[in-house]
């Protein structure tokens, strides 16, 4: 227990520990709201796609000097765009438009980001290094933070409805595909702040897994998003505590501590886990 | 009064229906019957704007009907939804209120005493708090009814409502239809079981890749026109009673 309290220690005297801490809690939030819709409208792949689709954005705006965000959300959406044309003018299925799409989008930030060398790395882009979160990348994920929990809590009937019964939404007049499109730049913008603690790959991971764990555990949205959540920043900051301790890549630290939480869930749910399943049957 | 007109739908290039026209009168309800594949469903989406249409339009009272769709409620068919969502029957019943309230604006007590005024309609008040995918088939119909109920619409379009559902559910969504009936409602229900066609419906609609017959349930519900859409075999069962009786 020593390395806790070298953890904790750690903790009070360093700034670039503590911005770690709170960009982990953060986006923990974050990725655990926006998660929920994801794995409720059936796109954790998407969510995947999404994610990697962003590395170009990410290169250009090092090359250009300009806000990350900007150019990841640019790339993100025109990814989403893409595979809703492939999808809708070919007869090719949807996720096969979605491995077109974001294979190709990953391929292009690869080649930029090594093109853009100077100053970036790309292994800390890919696999996450929360330990070395700026001060104004911790301002611009609290800013990420508030615009999603804005989004999320004006258009709650609106998510609910066209995650659940879509076509419903629709037959009621709901604009079901700009709401589609308005969650997928919130995925960018989820993505580009969870690049910091988890990395690019592994960005699905904390979308899908924490909230495949709450909802195991719940019946209620408003529920599965809070249960989400919370799983998401405990994962973190175990995670964080693994990374600091052992030197590890923050993002796997992170990444196996949620699906360590979903393990035992699974096995354990009093609603859908399979020990009590057995019972039942 | 529903009109649509001159309504052509094609798939893939090949044309479900050509140029269909038929109107839908308020406080009757019509029922719309045909072979597997003749179109049915398609009519009512199409009328919908839930999938697009070659030519022709829909109005409601001489106005598009996409242009009011807050007027219309429509209880798809059952299969399409994931049961294992995670919301009650409670909040289900709940997104009725939403196309009333638009967008920005919460649930709050009005919507909250329509949504248990319209469960205990439908028989359905002890399972408030359930999971619907713990329901039965026909618990889970009258949970979209109740949905209907909630979104006060003038309109209501049901597609094969009574498919898998117990005897109690089916009488329980007939009560619901004779009471917006008797509101003066426009209600046109997709069918598939002949035998109940003469006691559900006012006027009738035999839809065979177009309109094949349409009025009153006592004047198109004749063997001839059955054994046109369906078969004459299957005609000829069905009427074999009617004409013993007749004779």
């Amino acid at each position: 227990m020593h390395s806790i309290e070298l953890f904790i220690d750690g903790l009070m005297k360093y700034n670039f520990l503590q911005t770690a801490l709170i960009t982990s809690i953060l986006v923990g939030i974050m990725s655990g709201i926006i998660g929920s819709f994801i794995i409720l409208r059936g796109m954790s792949l998407m969510g995947d796609a999404i994610s990697h689709a962003v590395l170009p954005g990410v290169a250009v705006a090092y090359m250009l000097g300009i806000n990350l965000l900007v150019g990841a959300s640019i790339f993100g959406i025109l990814a989403a765009l893409l595979i809703g044309v492939v999808t809708m003018k070919s007869k090719l299925k949807n996720d096969t438009a979605i491995g077109i799409v974001f294979s190709a989008f990953f391929a292009l930030g690869f080649i930029l980001i090594s093109l853009a060398e100077s100053a970036t790395n790309l292994h800390h882009i890919l696999f996450g290094n929360v330990l070395a979160v700026s001060d104004s990348d911790l301002v611009t994920t609290a800013v990420v933070l508030a615009i999603i929990l804005l989004f999320v809590v004006i258009f709650y009937k609106e998510l609910l409805i066209t995650s659940f019964d879509n076509t419903f939404a629709k037959a009621y007049g709901l604009k079901t595909q700009v709401l589609h499109y308005a969650l997928m730049l919130m995925l960018t913008l989820v993505t580009v702040t969870a690049l910091q603690t988890v990395g690019i790959i592994l960005i699905v991971a904390m979308l899908i897994t924490p909230a495949a764990t709450a909802f195991l555990l719940t019946n209620r949205l408003s529920h599965m998003m809070v249960l989400a959540a919370t799983f998401s920043v405990i994962s973190s900051v175990i995670g964080l505590y693994f990374s600091f301790t052992f030197n590890w890549a923050s993002g796997p630290a992170i990444v196996l501590t949620a699906a360590m939480f979903f393990l035992v869930t699974f096995i354990f749910s009093p609603k859908q886990g399979i020990i009590f399943k057995q019972k039942e049957n | 009064m529903i009109n649509i007109r001159d309504m052509t739908v094609t798939y893939g290039g090949n044309p479900i229906f050509t140029n269909l026209s038929i109107q839908f009168e308020p406080g009757k309800i019509t029922g719309i019957i045909g072979p597997n594949g003749a179109g049915k469903s398609t009519m009512i989406k199409a009328m919908l704007g839930l999938i697009s249409k070659q030519t022709g339009e829909v109005t409601l009272d001489d106005k598009p009907v996409t242009k009011q769709l807050k007027r219309v409620a429509y209880v798809e068919q059952r299969a399409a939804l994931d049961l294992s969502f995670p919301i009650n029957v409670f909040d289900t019943v709940m997104t009725g209120t939403y196309p009333n309230l638009g967008l920005f604006r919460v649930p709050g007590a009005k919507e909250n005493e329509a949504v248990t005024k319209a469960l205990s309609d439908v028989k359905l008040s002890e399972f408030t708090k359930r999971q619907i995918g713990a329901l039965s088939g026909g618990q889970l119909q009258r949970v979209f009814v109740a949905r209907a109920i909630v979104q006060n619409a003038d309109v209501i379009i049901l597609d094969e409502p009574f498919v898998g559902i117990d005897m109690k559910s089916e009488v329980e969504i007939i009560a619901i239809l004779k009471r917006w009936q008797a509101a003066g409602k426009t209600i046109i229900v997709v069918h598939h079981d002949l035998n109940k066609v003469t006691t559900y419906f006012d006027n009738l609609v035999i839809i065979k890749r177009g309109i094949a017959a349409a009025g009153p349930t006592a004047d198109v519900f004749t063997k001839e026109n059955i054994a046109n859409a369906f078969s004459g075999d299957l005609s000829t069962i069905l009427f074999a009673d009617k004409e013993s009786e007749n004779a």
